[in-house]
């Protein structure tokens, strides 16, 4: 069994963002990470294969820096990665799809294909249904169960309230997984080690016939969300404290 | 004036309350856009007139001409994309819902358009919206340049305003071309009655300080006179206190109801990523240095066994 796992780094979700100009963000200041969503994925396509044998292959789409994620995700597992180099972190999902496609074309063939549900940076959450519909593949997002029987998947996913959803489709197909999956393993130190004499395959995203700025839709800006300066502490015994709460959220805030 | 179409989601009949925010957006900066509902699924005439009041003047019928719409992400989305299509719409737009989601990024991704997800304003003129980028920490604002704009809107983002107006329902039959396979087999219902965390105007959420999964029974009290869910902050969820789909933050939901009340929740910054948004944040904590009262409005600094059932007594 192959399986595809695009991964996506990301600036660490604890990482301060200094922003820069009018839509940029300086990159040289904060950690970066394996997409937390994608490593549910990758844990579950590492397990598949001990299973049952085959090949984790990683692929991302960023900048050169992302070698140390790619590296982070082959101590997970995977055999080997594939790394489309871009020159800016903020692609277009269109763009990112067309990539991850082409990258993986020039591969071969995969049985499945792991994402995350969506990325910690942009939250767009697009991606694995663009790379389906270049593909031709079914994708279903947001997945917290999988059974494999054959050539058929079946995931559930929650849909809100407690709710779940359970969906079937063929495979080769796309799945973007979400916490309740698996918990995705520590790499030990043997692995970090072993990772770092694997394969990366380097690409440029120029290379695959790929603009990188042209892109449908466009970051104009990008600004820190105001930050509350500190709550106003309540006084009092409790039951004060609970009238003075009760008084402000119906007469100053309206909202009860 | 844009015609502008808004997927309208309902759950047990009824429309869901936080589409009425969307439908307000949906009428622009002007408030002269021409408004389509777009449903797929309950009794369009009898959800006519709850509509019309939030200023739409077409409600269409979605149907498939063959095949179970129901069961099928695919068709769905096809059938909105050939709904758009057949009323010349120039805008669509939905809920940031797991639903909306989901149907929008099929929809972008088969017609090849751009998509501004969960933004939390929306201006439909200049084809731009605003959203949370990095968690939680910064909006970006992402310009689309397309003859069909796409974007979803996050529950509650958009406060609700009514404006009557005489609508009619029309019926449109969508014929979509076969999809990838990807079917829906079954609904599994959760404990019944409860409230969804992303939909709801109001969330108490039940940190570690909880201490067991029974101790939430006292938020749910609290939580059912302020018509409220009962959310957990990832510490909550990882003692098992509380299953996954209550989690609040990175890796669990993201909210952002008009009232957010922290009890208990020391206020990480993951968590914050999930509930920065809200419009007013109270934390109630024991412990007066807890990073949730630097970034909350209003704060009691009390253990929550004592506040929590104090809130719920002055309530009643």
């Amino acid at each position: 069994m192959k399986i595809f796992v695009c991964i996506k780094h990301v600036p660490d979700t604890a990482a301060n963002i200094k922003l820069v100009g009018d839509n940029g963000f300086e990159d040289s200041e904060c950690k970066f990470i394996v997409n937390p969503y994608d490593e549910y994925g990758l844990e579950e396509a590492v397990s598949l294969v001990e299973k049952e044998g085959g090949e984790v292959v990683v692929v991302t789409v960023g900048k050169g820096a992302a070698t140390a994620t790619l590296r982070s995700a082959m101590a997970m597992g995977a055999a080997r990665a594939i790394h489309v180099q871009t020159q800016g972190q903020f692609l277009d999902s269109t763009l990112t799809a067309k990539a991850l496609k082409a990258a993986m074309d020039q591969d071969g063939a995969a049985d499945l294909i792991f994402t995350g549900k969506g990325s910690v940076d942009t939250e767009g959450a697009q991606t694995q249904y663009r790379l389906a519909a270049a593909m031709g593949l079914p994708v279903v997002n947001e997945v917290s169960r999988l059974t494999i029987d054959g050539q058929k998947a079946t995931m559930e996913k929650e849909i809100g309230g407690g709710e779940r959803e359970v969906l079937e489709m063929p495979l080769p197909g796309i799945i973007g997984a979400t916490k309740g999956l698996n918990e995705p393993r520590y790499p030990k130190f043997p692995d970090i080690m072993k990772a770092k004499k694997k394969k990366i395959q380097e690409m440029a995203i120029g290379d695959l016939g790929i603009d990188e700025n042209a892109g449908a839709s466009q970051l104009v800006k990008l600004e820190a969300v105001p930050e509350r300066s500190g709550a106003k502490m309540l006084e009092g015994s409790v039951q004060e404290q609970v009238a003075q709460l009760i008084k402000v959220l119906r007469e100053d805030e309206k909202i009860i | 004036m844009t015609r502008t179409g808004v997927l309208i989601e309902t759950g047990e009949g009824k429309i869901k309350e936080t589409n009425f925010g969307v439908l307000t957006a949906a009428r622009g900066k002007g408030g002269d856009n021409e408004v389509y509902a777009l449903l797929i699924d309950g009794d369009a005439e009898a959800l006519k007139a709850e509509l019309c009041k939030f200023g739409v003047q077409k409600v269409i019928a979605v149907s498939l001409a063959s095949g179970d719409l129901a069961a099928s992400p695919e068709a769905q989305a096809g059938a909105i994309a050939a709904a758009a299509k057949e009323y010349d719409l120039k805008a669509v737009m939905g809920l940031a819902s797991t639903i909306g989601r989901d149907l929008f990024a099929r929809m972008a991704a088969s017609l090849d358009l751009p998509l501004i997800s969960d933004c939390i304003s929306v201006d439909i003129d200049e084809k731009s919206g605003v959203k949370s980028h990095f968690s939680g920490k910064t909006f970006a604002t992402v310009k689309v340049d397309a003859d069909l704009m796409l974007c979803t809107v996050r529950p509650n983002a958009i406060e609700a305003v009514e404006a009557p107006v005489d609508g009619e329902v029309l019926s449109f039959s969508a014929t979509v071309a076969d999809g990838a396979g990807v079917k829906i087999i079954e609904r599994k219902k959760g404990d019944g009655g409860k409230i969804d965390l992303t939909e709801a105007p109001v969330i108490l959420t039940g940190g570690r300080a909880i201490k067991s999964a029974e101790n939430f029974t006292m938020l749910e009290e609290c939580a059912a006179l302020l018509g409220a869910a009962v959310g957990a902050s990832r510490a909550a969820v990882d003692a098992g206190y509380a299953p996954h789909a209550m989690q609040v933050g990175q890796t669990g939901k993201t909210v952002g109801p008009k009232l957010y009340l922290a009890c208990g929740v020391s206020g990480a910054v993951q968590h914050f990523a999930g509930m920065k948004t809200s419009k007013v944040i109270v934390g109630i904590n024991t412990d007066k240095d807890a990073p949730i009262f630097a970034k909350s409005d209003y704060g009691i600094i009390g253990d929550i066994f004592e506040v929590i059932p104090a809130l719920t007594e002055a309530l009643k």
